[in-house]
């Protein structure tokens, strides 16, 4: 009578609605391309305001981490990024929104095993790989310098 | 009392006394906000933390069942309660307000069919003399222990479904209905080897399709016998897949129905594949299944909830999810008034020389004792009754 394991995996992904990928790219498109534009507008905003393009740009990456936290504390961003999907998530604003839902969620569990210690349960992975990834590139990088004439 | 296979059958069918149900703000928007003993649109209750506040929806859903029953708590000989927290603190916590014997069950989403089972059992075994069944669970609870921070941007899958905001409550009373209790079937644990946690309905289908085949098997009965035959929370995906089993088995269903489809809009309220938790089933139950068969609206159901038995623990471990069903017979009469009733309208049949009374006999509780082979499909008209 039971149906084997790939047989009902199979019946799983029939009776599954897929993922309405065109319209979540279009959205993802959408709304990504509006952080980074709203990010370019205000790397030009700062660089007007007669600051280096390098200070220009941390002060960009600032505001808009300032601005997804505000709005993560507010409830907007994950409303957002409920439609927006990867477009919300891959830039930085992301990153931030990861860092502060879990800081919001957990202060009830006390400021150090709650906030301190969950802040980064979403965003801790992506410091660890990160950092290692670095490392990794880091090391290659310093063997393969020599033969690219550095 | 009569025991065959796993379904137990009442001699003397306890009755549900009364029943409550509470809901939150996204149930207050669904389609059954008018049935609902209560609802709260503040999802916190006032309450610091969302656990208090599901402990909060627990509370009132058992002191309005209290209430409409008439009943101080001291009347209560035990209460069964679980929900989906970690170690069931939403119930516990909700039972340091009651001076009653409390016993904590964990059947995840099936939680409240196996209160309302064990209840009926020991108060129709004459233990108990009222007991009542409690299930809870809240959205912003379970997202946070199961899944991700409330704020985190998330994409939910549409295979996901979305955990009812509510409470549900039965007090079971020896002479208390309609409805009553006619039976009950324990479910086993059945695991299909669904990983995805975003696709729960998948992982309950084959415990609820294995429930209900012993059922049918253990009693002789027809699905046509009953007006509907509710599972709890199986939702979109789980429900397609819970008839199609069913088929396979040769049992196909008609009136089929699910809490987790019923409690929300699906087109208007962003559900994805519809509602879930332990509280889905017991307010559907309490103000919609329960309220219809005692308006006699409905005659005779099956119930079931549907639970998956994992934890986040197991699920980061890479472990597949369990599945569980436990099913309750409820009809809104006694067997004896049944056939009383039956026999009246033979007789008026006869009198009248219609040959067709013939066709509705498989699906009367006299038939149920005939012994025969697994019921097949017949075109009966019961199920259109609701």
């Amino acid at each position: 009578m039971r149906p084997d394991p790939k047989k009902y995996d199979e019946m799983c992904k029939r009776a599954s609605p897929p993922s309405p990928l065109l319209k979540d790219c279009v959205w993802a498109f959408c709304i990504g391309g509006a952080i980074c534009l709203l990010g370019e507008g205000l790397r030009r905003l700062y660089a007007s305001m007669g600051l280096t393009l390098t200070d220009a740009a941390t002060l960009t990456s600032a505001t808009l981490i300032a601005l997804s936290a505000v709005t993560t504390a507010l409830g907007w961003y994950q409303k957002l990024a409920a439609k927006a999907g990867a477009g919300t998530l891959v830039p930085i604003t992301g990153f931030a929104n990861a860092v502060v839902s879990p800081a919001i969620e957990f202060r009830n569990e006390g400021f150090v095993t709650g906030v301190g210690a969950k802040m980064f349960i979403i965003a801790g992975p992506v410091i660890v790989y990160g950092m290692l990834a670095s490392v990794a590139w880091g090391v290659i990088y310093y063997f393969l310098r020599p033969l690219m004439g550095g | 009392m009569q025991k065959k296979g796993d379904t137990i059958r009442f001699a003397q069918p306890p009755g549900i006394v009364s029943y409550a149900a509470v809901g939150g703000k996204k149930e207050a928007e669904g389609p059954l906000a008018d049935a609902f003993d209560l609802l709260v649109t503040d999802s916190r209750c006032g309450e610091k933390t969302w656990e208090k506040a599901e402990s909060d929806f627990a509370r009132y859903g058992l002191e309005t069942a209290l209430k409409k029953a008439r009943l101080q708590p001291d009347a209560l000989d035990a209460v069964f309660a679980g929900d989906l927290q970690c170690q069931c603190t939403a119930s516990a916590y909700t039972m340091r307000g009651f001076d009653v014997p409390y016993l904590g069950l964990y059947g995840a989403c099936s939680t409240m069919a196996e209160g309302l089972a064990l209840a009926s059992c020991l108060v129709a075994g004459g233990m108990m003399r009222h007991a009542a069944a409690m299930s809870s669970s809240h959205f912003c609870a379970a997202e946070r222990q199961f899944r991700t921070p409330l704020d985190y941007g998330g994409k939910r899958t549409p295979t996901a479904q979305w955990t009812v905001t509510g409470a549900g409550c039965a007090i079971v009373s020896p002479d208390g209905g309609p409805p009553y209790v006619r039976g009950v079937t324990f479910g086993r644990v059945r695991d299909y080897e669904i990983t995805d946690i975003n696709n729960m309905g998948a992982a309950m289908a084959p415990a609820a399709c294995e429930t209900i085949l012993r059922y049918f098997e253990d009693t002789s009965e027809a699905p046509e016998a009953f007006d509907a035959i509710y599972t709890g929370d199986l939702g979109l995906v789980g429900s397609k897949l819970l008839l199609q089993l069913l088929e396979q088995a040769g049992l196909p269903l008609q009136n089929h129905k699910d809490c987790g489809l019923i409690v929300y809009d699906r087109e208007t309220q962003n559900v994805q594949a519809g509602g879930s938790g332990a509280g889905c089933s017991a307010a559907v139950l309490c103000c919609h299944v329960l309220p219809a068969l005692r308006a006699g609206q409905l005659k005779r159901v099956l119930f079931l909830s549907t639970g998956a038995l994992m934890s986040q623990t197991t699920f980061l471990q890479g472990e597949s999810i369990p599945g569980i069903a436990h099913l309750v017979e409820l009809s809104a009469t006694l067997p004896e008034q049944n056939e009383k009733a039956a026999r009246q309208t033979d007789a008026a049949a006869q009198a009248a020389g219609s040959p067709k009374r013939q066709k509705h006999a498989a699906g009367r509780p006299g038939a149920a004792a005939e012994p025969g082979p697994r019921p097949q499909k017949q075109p009966g008209k019961e199920g259109a009754a609701q």
